[in-house]
């Protein structure tokens, strides 16, 4: 099973919300930017509220594509058209395309509520859109793209262990 | 043999070049393909760049224009065949009559392949494909024994591609009405076998619901392996007995029988899952082009890691190897 580092899960327990949420929603706006094919392939469903839920973590990260709105939440799950929960290793291998969605809801890994042709769209549109969070995270770090990077890339193989594995 | 690999985004396309494919198939983002799901397939552009990449590197692509033209919208179904052929694919796979007849008409040198979705399972039915139509291969649907294919080669005068690897319809294809029975929607009208916008999941002490239309699929106990919410595959309440009336969720996987496949003549080996991830299509496609130049004793293992990503972890070689019971 994908794995969260104890000390980063320890880390996002304790951090201030508004501190996760402008972490997360800085990120999430670079993603944006940098995809605007993810819009095309998400048509209709850019409306959607989606919430991903890690399974590892006490937090929820709630999204509208459309209006780029990120929030964060603690304790029970905010109200949305569709909800993915699962490790956040898988949460995130799953957003650049690095595991199979179908394949790690067979193995329940995964689990998915509400609105499925929406939740279809997202997946679909994530797996083409080439997303690589370590270089994502490098471009928003200035002089330390390197460093941030290739951390970034350290933990991602370590989180995903074998999965993933065969693409790049 | 061919390795026929599908593609659902330019970035599973790529993925499949990569990994070894002879052949890629995809489909247009609208109900032409028997794959129609929100966010799949490829615009026309996306095509162009794609089959001009796939010809830099040997790599042919067939278009899926495989469901059914619906009486008074036949234009939608002739706007993409036109498309396809100006685009340049290197094949056209078809189940309608209509539009086979419109490819052959209108462009005579325009390669077709006649869709499982057609259901073509007999000497007659094929011989007649390939005389009025012009048809160059056929893809047989997934209930025929090896035998069963042996016999029927010896009797056409066209090339043969059967699934190898992935989603395992049991039914009679480009007929089966069980989808439109639960939702209206079916693969051979609309493009989508259980369209998700009738699908529900839900968790009940561990465990997990899956129901399509008013209808509940199953109930998969805490940690026991899903798979997908078709009715074909669902578990149900018959005489008094808790089972699966047609089928288990399970996949397909013929490697132990690739050559008695290509014995009995088979051209060509498909892999299931246009709707599957970049991640499944690299690591399939890689690990059946392996087991193509394998020895028979060592495709077992390359292939059985597969096993983890298919539907309910299960794989079957279904009616290639049926014991009647």
């Amino acid at each position: 099973m994908p794995y969260l580092s104890p000390l980063l899960a320890k880390s996002a327990e304790i951090a201030p919300l508004w501190f996760v949420e402008r972490v997360a929603r800085t990120i999430f706006t670079g993603v944006l930017k940098g995809h605007p094919d993810l819009f095309d392939r998400l048509g209709d469903y850019r409306q959607t509220r989606y919430c991903f839920s890690p399974s590892d973590l006490s937090l929820h990260f709630r999204i509208v594509p459309a209006t780029r709105m990120l929030s964060v939440f603690r304790g029970e799950p905010p109200l949305a058209d569709a909800r993915i929960d699962g490790p956040l290793a898988l949460l995130l291998g799953l957003l650049e395309g690095r595991c199979d969605a179908d394949a790690l809801f067979f193995s329940r890994d995964l689990s998915v509520t509400g609105d499925m042709e929406a939740m279809l769209a997202l997946r679909n549109a994530l797996d083409d859109s080439a997303i690589d969070l370590p270089r994502e995270l490098g471009a928003l770090a200035g002089p330390f793209s390197p460093l941030v990077s290739g951390a970034a890339r350290h933990i991602r193989a370590r989180a995903l262990g074998g999965r993933g594995a065969a693409w790049n | 043999m061919e390795l026929i690999c599908p593609a659902g985004t330019p970035a599973a396309f790529r993925e499949a070049i990569e990994a070894g494919a002879d052949a890629i198939y995809c489909g247009f983002r609208d109900e032409t393909n028997a794959r129609n799901f929100p966010g799949l397939n490829f615009s026309r552009e996306e095509l162009r760049q794609s089959i001009a990449l796939a010809r830099r590197k040997g790599v042919q692509t067939f278009v899926a224009l495989n469901t059914f033209m619906r009486a008074g919208d036949e234009a939608l179904w002739y706007s993409a065949a036109d498309d396809a052929v100006t685009i340049g694919a290197d094949a056209l796979i078809i189940a309608d009559f209509g539009l086979m007849a419109y490819v052959a008409e209108r462009y005579p040198e325009q390669r077709l392949h006649v869709s499982v979705q057609a259901s073509a399972s007999n000497p007659d039915a094929i011989r007649f494909l390939v005389e009025a139509f012009g048809a160059k291969r056929v893809v047989l649907p997934r209930v025929l024994t090896v035998q069963d294919i042996a016999r029927l080669t010896r009797q056409i005068d066209c090339e043969v591609e059967v699934f190898a690897f992935g989603g395992l319809c049991v039914m009679a294809e480009g007929r089966c009405s069980l989808s439109s029975y639960a939702t209206g929607k079916s693969p051979n009208m609309n493009g989508v076998c259980s369209p998700a916008s009738h699908v529900r999941y839900r968790e009940e002490a561990g465990a997990l619901v899956s129901e399509l239309g008013a209808y509940t699929i199953n109930r998969f106990g805490p940690g026991e392996a899903s798979g997908y919410p078709t009715l074909c595959k669902g578990r149900f309440d018959v005489g008094g007995t808790e089972g699966y009336a047609f089928e288990d969720p399970v996949s397909l996987d013929v490697i132990d029988e690739i050559d008695a496949l290509k014995a009995a003549g088979v051209c060509a080996l498909k892999i299931e899952g246009r709707q599957r991830g970049k991640a499944y299509v690299a690591e399939v496609v890689s690990s059946l082009k392996k087991a193509l130049r394998a020895s028979p004793t060592e495709r077992t293992a390359l292939v059985s890691r597969l096993r983890a990503m298919s539907e309910g972890q299960r794989t079957t070689s279904g009616a290639y190897d049926k014991r009647w019971r």
